[in-house]
């Protein structure tokens, strides 16, 4: 951050502090108290045993983490959250990328494809979750009659192990795919028009002006949607809750689903806290490490 | 096919007719997909359940009839639900927005020791994600006597630091002279705050509650902790209740799910002009 005021000297009890300080309180107190505190609290109960009945937590030391270590649907709730967000990351930089091209082209009535593309990122995952249980149900759902039509018996998407988690890609690209385009198109019309004109002079050809001076500079762009899809899919959670509740077999839990299973459900309170902060972890180290990967560019 | 930019002009003639032609077929692909699950949804709710369950695809209703929505509104708490959404939506928006110009004004317009590192603190909470923070605030709520009531709904959602971050960039980017002219005039700073910068600060303010809007609107996970008795469910936990009950009235379920999206749909077609402000403003300026 820059001090645009620097030379001036600050006072530390002059009428201006004063005034911050006063008018900073009620936000300080507010993030002390829910961020703060459950911040604190919940590193506090990942080293207890706590089921909420008992008015104090027990001290258990490492129990929980080494517990979660052993723990097999804990392992493969990280491991189906990891191919999630596998899936979803790949089809988001794929398809947002290339819708964004395309909407940055100069056709007609652009302005509405790009409104109508955004539509399903003002809608709750709750909504859009139980529209697309209703797409795939195999019976009568959509899909399956359209897929009917043309002669193929369609699988049994939520209910099929194989791919229910798959099915909860496809439903979570649908949302996301042109909220992202619509981040990717503000970096195309970001970049210098001059550019493309140098590249145009020199004989450079639409696929080489693509690779040599659209993907270098929409760098910074593409770092802020990996990270973001990243951090937001291994935070799925509403659409699991809605469409398969973690079913069939287990096919689909994924980690925040595991966490609230075992605080609201089991009333694990220690051990659901040591697996938020395994997910903090994760989420941390995941963000520092991409910024360090696509990070050597970027300006800020 | 000829990849060129927005701002090259005369580029429209120099693109051979079937990249046009491959372009608009795209486009049309991209809109069927997006709208689909939509025109399912709506077309869904107005069908007769012989219909629905007729086993052939209609995208049309044969005999549309407003049964479902009949069937929603007095035989779930749909009206309820809706009215508890937008109580919890509207006063969370209201707070949002006045407790963000309230404390983004200091960080971006006052000098005082350790506003920088103030404000870096208060942005890297965005860093901790809401699930590890969430069973030490519901033991709050319970302690607070809050569990299931809208002050538990509500006050730990008042503040947000995307909405700090977002007015001190909007203040930061106006003149000063305004309010130095003001400072002058021997106004105090927090009349300065409330009758010269405040009435310059409408399309940030715009952005900020269109999103703080929608974002609480669509909310699940906090309300399914803190929520327990029916009256006081929001309307996205009637959905996933009626899910969870296996309800399989799908004609009622999409015409409640209808009219479940259709406030923020609304809102962002009306007025989608502060919504692009807002992913460039949250996007590239983060």
């Amino acid at each position: 951050m820059t001090n645009p005021m620097a030379g001036r000297s600050i006072h530390w009890w002059n009428e201006e502090t004063r005034f911050a300080w006063a008018a900073l309180t009620p936000a300080l107190l507010f993030f002390a108290t829910f961020v703060g505190f459950p911040f604190g609290y919940s590193f506090y109960l990942s080293f207890h045993d706590w089921n909420m009945m008992v008015p104090t937590p027990t001290w258990v030391g490492l129990e929980n983490y080494t517990a979660l270590m052993a723990d097999a649907e804990f392992t493969k709730s990280l491991v189906q959250t990891a191919l999630f967000t596998i899936g979803i990351t790949a089809c988001i930089v794929v398809f947002s990328l290339a819708m964004a091209l395309l909407l940055d082209q100069k056709l007609r009535w652009i302005k509405l494809y790009r409104t109508i593309f955004y539509l399903p990122a003002v809608t709750s995952l709750v909504a859009i979750g139980i529209v697309w249980v209703w797409m795939f149900d195999p019976q009568h759902g959509l899909i399956n009659q359209g897929l009917r039509g043309i002669g193929v018996e369609g699988p049994l998407w939520l209910a099929d192990t194989r791919i229910a988690l798959l099915s909860l890609i496809l439903t979570a690209a649908w949302r996301n795919v042109g909220y992202f385009a619509t981040i990717f198109l503000a970096g195309l019309q970001g970049i210098d028009n001059t550019y493309y004109e140098a590249a145009r002079i020199d004989g450079a050809g639409a696929w080489d002006r693509f690779r040599r001076i659209t993907l270098p500079l929409l760098k910074p762009t593409f770092v802020f949607v990996v990270v973001m899809s990243v951090i937001l899919s291994f935070q799925v959670f509403a659409l699991v809750y809605v469409m398969t509740s973690g079913g069939p077999a287990g096919s689909t839990s994924v980690l925040v689903f595991y966490l609230y299973q075992q605080a609201f459900t089991y009333f694990r309170m220690g051990y659901a806290s040591a697996v938020g902060y395994v997910l903090f972890l994760i989420i941390f180290v995941l963000t520092l490490l991409q910024f360090k990967a696509f990070g050597k560019t970027v300006e800020a | 096919m000829t990849k060129s930019t927005l701002h090259t002009p005369g580029r429209l003639d120099e693109r051979p007719w079937p990249a046009t032609v491959l372009l608009y077929a795209l486009l049309l692909l991209c809109t069927v997909i997006t709208l689909l699950p939509f025109a399912w949804m709506l077309s869904s709710s107005f069908k007769p359940t012989v219909e629905i369950f007729s086993g052939t695809a209609q995208l049309i209703p044969a005999n549309p009839i407003l049964d479902n929505y009949i069937n929603a509104v007095t035989r779930q708490p749909v009206a309820r639900a809706i009215f508890n959404s937008i109580l919890v939506a509207g006063i969370e928006t209201f707070a949002v927005v006045v407790t963000s110009v309230f404390t983004a004004y200091p960080f971006a317009r006052l000098r005082f020791p350790g506003r920088d590192i103030l404000f870096m603190l208060i942005l890297g909470t965005m860093m901790i994600p809401s699930q590890v923070t969430m069973i030490p605030t519901f033991i709050l709520m319970k302690w607070f006597g809050w569990i299931d009531s809208y002050q538990g709904l509500i006050v730990p959602r008042i503040m947000a630091p995307l909405g700090i971050f977002l007015m001190r960039q909007f203040l930061q980017s106006l003149p000063k002279e305004l309010e130095e002219a003001a400072r002058i005039d021997g106004c105090s700073r927090l009349t300065t705050l409330t009758h010269v910068l405040l009435p310059l600060t409408g399309p940030a303010v715009a952005t900020l509650a269109i999103f703080t809007f929608t974002a609480s609107w669509n909310e699940f996970f906090w309300p399914l902790l803190v929520v327990q008795s029916t009256e006081m469910w929001t309307i996205q936990l009637l959905i996933a209740q009626l899910k969870a009950a296996e309800v399989t009235d799908w004609g009622m379920v999409m015409a409640i799910v209808s009219l479940s999206v259709l406030p923020t749909v609304l809102i962002y077609v009306v007025l989608q002009r502060y919504f692009v402000k807002g992913i460039a403003m949250s996007g590239l300026k983060g």
